[in-house]
């Protein structure tokens, strides 16, 4: 006979959940619900009172110029950052992988950006990127004027999306590198014997085997990028020039603290809330179907 | 073993005992003072508190440094939420309008009359004070730290075109800069144009020609204000700053593109700056050795007839909900800050001005700005008191006004950036900015400004 662990009474089980679902209740459906709450009503941010309004927030905010921008910006913002984070750790990892003279230092090395907390590394890539005194000043001296990140808007753009990539490479690395290493070395060997070539190994069986990873790290990434960019845009930019840069969690800041609009910043984070669900969801629907699990 | 338990009953028993017979070696009531500076400035704040404790034994004030001003307002708002507000917080400039409809505070004014202490408030720069105080005159918060915006200029870039004074009119600051240019110097002139500027271009512009930067009379008389500065003489002025950056007069310099204004400035790269006299201390601490460079007031169109210019900085309030020993002790500790000689001490270790006329006496009368690195400084109340102010240079009281700072930010970015002109710019920060005050509107429905 198989012995198996039951519980008599169904209750000892809720009792054994709870602790679980009241760190979920405490941290997200609450906060979640206040958030919903505040959304439909004008608080005064002193706590003197509110008033019901509705869907009022949500309207001002859908029709403003300012915060279409904004989405477009974040929307630009994740596609880029998400495809030159995973692209690059792709092409790192694979190299890493093949053993190349020096793999074991590449191995440790190229994670620790990630470990670098974002206003710090947005701090580094500031002076970096600086047009008048960092390493690209060179680039001005040659063709003046060229690198502008404090008043040319995709230059600041691209400031911040290097320096998110930067971060996010060494995150997608880890699991590109140990993707890769799951894949038995028999195969590659084989494939080797057979007489195929580095690439034509890569796109026939390596890439194959590792999509569940590509396709993780996309939802991550992409999430992410929604997310974690805050202390990149409040350090590099502040959002602009000219609300260039002014993502839909950065204007969830400045709109909610420093402009005490708490009933605003709450609409416009459940509409971020709901676009990332969005787009998750996106995700597992069509490009799922593209992942071979086994 | 029983020696020590024997020792702690008798500690404990004499603790009691000289707690009930001395009540005057009570411990000292604590409150809370949070502040919004930070650095060199915070360390300056220690020592007047530590000051303020050695000075007397009945209270103790315990002062914390909350990073900026931004993050002072954030916190308190949200301590305040939650029944741990301290007795007594600063609050920046722009946030009277704000802290005035919270019912959150406890009337300054009204806190040291019910204790007992007599403040002359005429004493207080009327520049400085108007800007505090409600619409009828009364104090409701104490103005602290106090700076206003001058312009910097280096004597030795000047000398080199001819000149000895510095600009009074823009038209001469066009000509100087021209000259300037043509005489080799790559920088005349340095501004950067992000939401903090808004201070020195906009609002002190405004003030000193006594444009409005809203209607209601920039905000005291309702709060159905709405922005004007589309139609004033602020708009000739943005006009006249881009074409000087496209003739290459004027460049941009910020602390993200390498170098910031006050640095352009002090190490020579930047002939001329308007930043607050709180960089005065800076500037010259930290300037190209043998630098010959001088303040003065903001230059005006000529036919102007000068007004006064506003006050930056914060002021004190007392939070409501707190005991009456705290109120004691807050009360007396805003007694001990309104002391000339805590006015010396103030604006000795930093750069801020007094605020009162007779802490500015008193620091005439020791010397302070006949001394080197102090000389200079009493620019800044010459161009704060340079008229009685005016009911539109009184100040600026708008809702949300660190926004309406960030909308300028980003107009003027566009306009500097050829995306939009300069009309248009400007239209858009009126129209967004109203969008921010009409929100503003909303939140308090049936109340108006004290």
């Amino acid at each position: 006979m198989e012995k198996r662990v039951t519980f008599s009474r169904w209750t000892i089980g809720i009792l054994f959940a709870v602790p679980q679902l009241l760190l979920i209740f405490t941290f997200f459906y609450w906060p979640a619900g206040q958030a919903v709450y505040w959304s439909l009503t004008l608080q005064q941010p002193w706590g003197g009172g509110n008033i019901w309004v509705g869907l009022d927030n949500f309207r001002s905010i859908l029709s403003s110029a300012d915060y279409w921008n904004s989405i477009t910006a974040s929307l630009v913002f994740a596609a880029i950052s998400t495809g030159l984070a995973m692209f690059i750790a792709l092409v790192l990892a694979a190299l890493t992988d093949r053993q190349l003279a020096g793999s074991r230092f590449y191995r440790v090395v190229l994670i620790w950006p990630y470990g670098i907390a974002a206003p710090a590394l947005a701090l580094a890539f500031r002076f970096i990127l600086a047009p008048e005194a960092g390493f690209l000043a060179v680039v001005n001296r040659m063709w003046p004027g060229i690198w502008d990140p404090g008043l040319d808007g995709a230059d600041a753009m691209a400031s911040i999306i290097a320096a998110f990539s930067w971060k996010y490479v060494g995150y997608n690395f880890i699991f590109f590198l140990a993707a890769f290493q799951a894949i038995p070395r028999s195969l590659i060997e084989a494939a080797a014997m057979d007489g195929s070539g580095v690439l034509r190994r890569f796109w026939d069986i390596q890439f194959p085997l590792i999509t569940p990873t590509i396709f993780f790290l996309l939802v991550i990434n992409i999430t992410e990028s929604f997310q974690d960019s805050f202390g990149i845009v409040d350090i590099m930019t502040s959002g602009g020039p000219a609300n260039a840069t002014n993502l839909m969690v950065y204007k969830i800041y400045s709109d909610g603290f420093k402009g005490l609009d708490y009933s605003g910043a709450a609409a416009q984070s459940i509409i971020l809330m709901l676009l990332i669900v969005v787009l998750t969801i996106f995700q597992f629907r069509f490009i799922e179907r593209r992942v071979h699990y086994r | 073993m029983t020696i020590i338990k024997r020792g702690f009953a008798a500690l404990a028993a004499g603790a009691l005992s000289t707690a009930l017979a001395m009540p005057a070696f009570a411990e000292p009531v604590k409150f809370d003072f949070w502040f919004g500076l930070s650095g060199d400035l915070a360390r300056v704040v220690d020592t007047l508190c530590k000051n303020f404790n050695a000075s007397q034994s009945d209270y103790e004030v315990v002062c914390t440094s909350q990073g900026n001003y931004d993050a002072t307002l954030q916190n308190t708002i949200a301590a305040f939420r939650a029944g741990k507000q301290p007795a007594i917080v600063q609050v920046y400039d722009v946030g009277t309008a704000t802290m005035m409809l919270s019912g959150a505070y406890k009337p300054a004014d009204k806190l040291m009359e019910e204790n007992g202490y007599k403040i002359d408030y005429a004493d207080y720069f009327p520049g400085i004070a108007r800007y505090y105080a409600t619409s009828k005159g009364e104090m409701l918060s104490f103005p602290f730290n106090s700076s206003t915006a001058l312009m910097y200029w280096n004597k030795d870039a000047f000398a080199k075109i001819g000149k000895t004074e510095a600009p009074k009119t823009w038209e001469d600051v066009g000509a100087d800069l021209q000259a300037m240019k043509d005489a080799g110097y790559d920088c005349p002139m340095a501004i950067n144009i992000s939401a903090n500027e808004s201070w020195q271009l906009m609002e002190q512009f405004s003030a000193l020609h006594n444009q409005p930067i809203a209607t209601k009379n920039n905000g005291y008389d309702g709060l159905d204000a709405r922005l004007e500065v589309n139609k004033t003489k602020f708009v000739q002025y943005v006009t006249d700053l881009k074409k000087w950056y496209d003739a290459g007069l004027i460049k941009i310099k910020s602390k993200d593109l390498g170098q910031d204004m006050v640095q352009a400035f002090a190490s020579g790269t930047c002939q001329v700056i308007m930043t607050s006299v709180g960089d005065h201390g800076t500037v010259g601490k930290t300037q190209k050795e043998g630098m010959n460079w001088d303040v003065a007031e903001l230059p005006v169109y000529a036919g102007t007839e000068r007004k006064n210019s506003l006050v930056g900085g914060a002021s004190l309030w007392v939070l409501s909900g707190k005991s009456d020993a705290e109120y004691k002790g807050a009360a007396a500790f805003l007694n001990f800050i309104h002391d000339p000689k805590t006015a010396l001490f103030w604006s000795t270790n930093t750069g801020y001005i007094p605020v009162t006329k007779s802490g500015f006496e008193y620091m005439k009368s020791n010397g302070f700005y006949d001394k080197a690195p102090y000389k200079g400084r009493e620019t800044a109340i010459a161009s704060l008191t340079a008229s009685e102010p005016t009911d539109i240079t009184r100040g600026i009281r708008l809702g949300n006004f660190t926004q309406i700072r960030a909308e300028f930010g980003t107009q003027m970015q566009a306009i500097f950036a050829n995306k939009v002109s300069v009309q248009e710019g400007l239209d858009t920060l009126v129209k967004n900015g109203d969008a921010i005050l009409d929100r503003f509107q909303q939140t308090y429905p049936g109340k108006t400004l004290p």
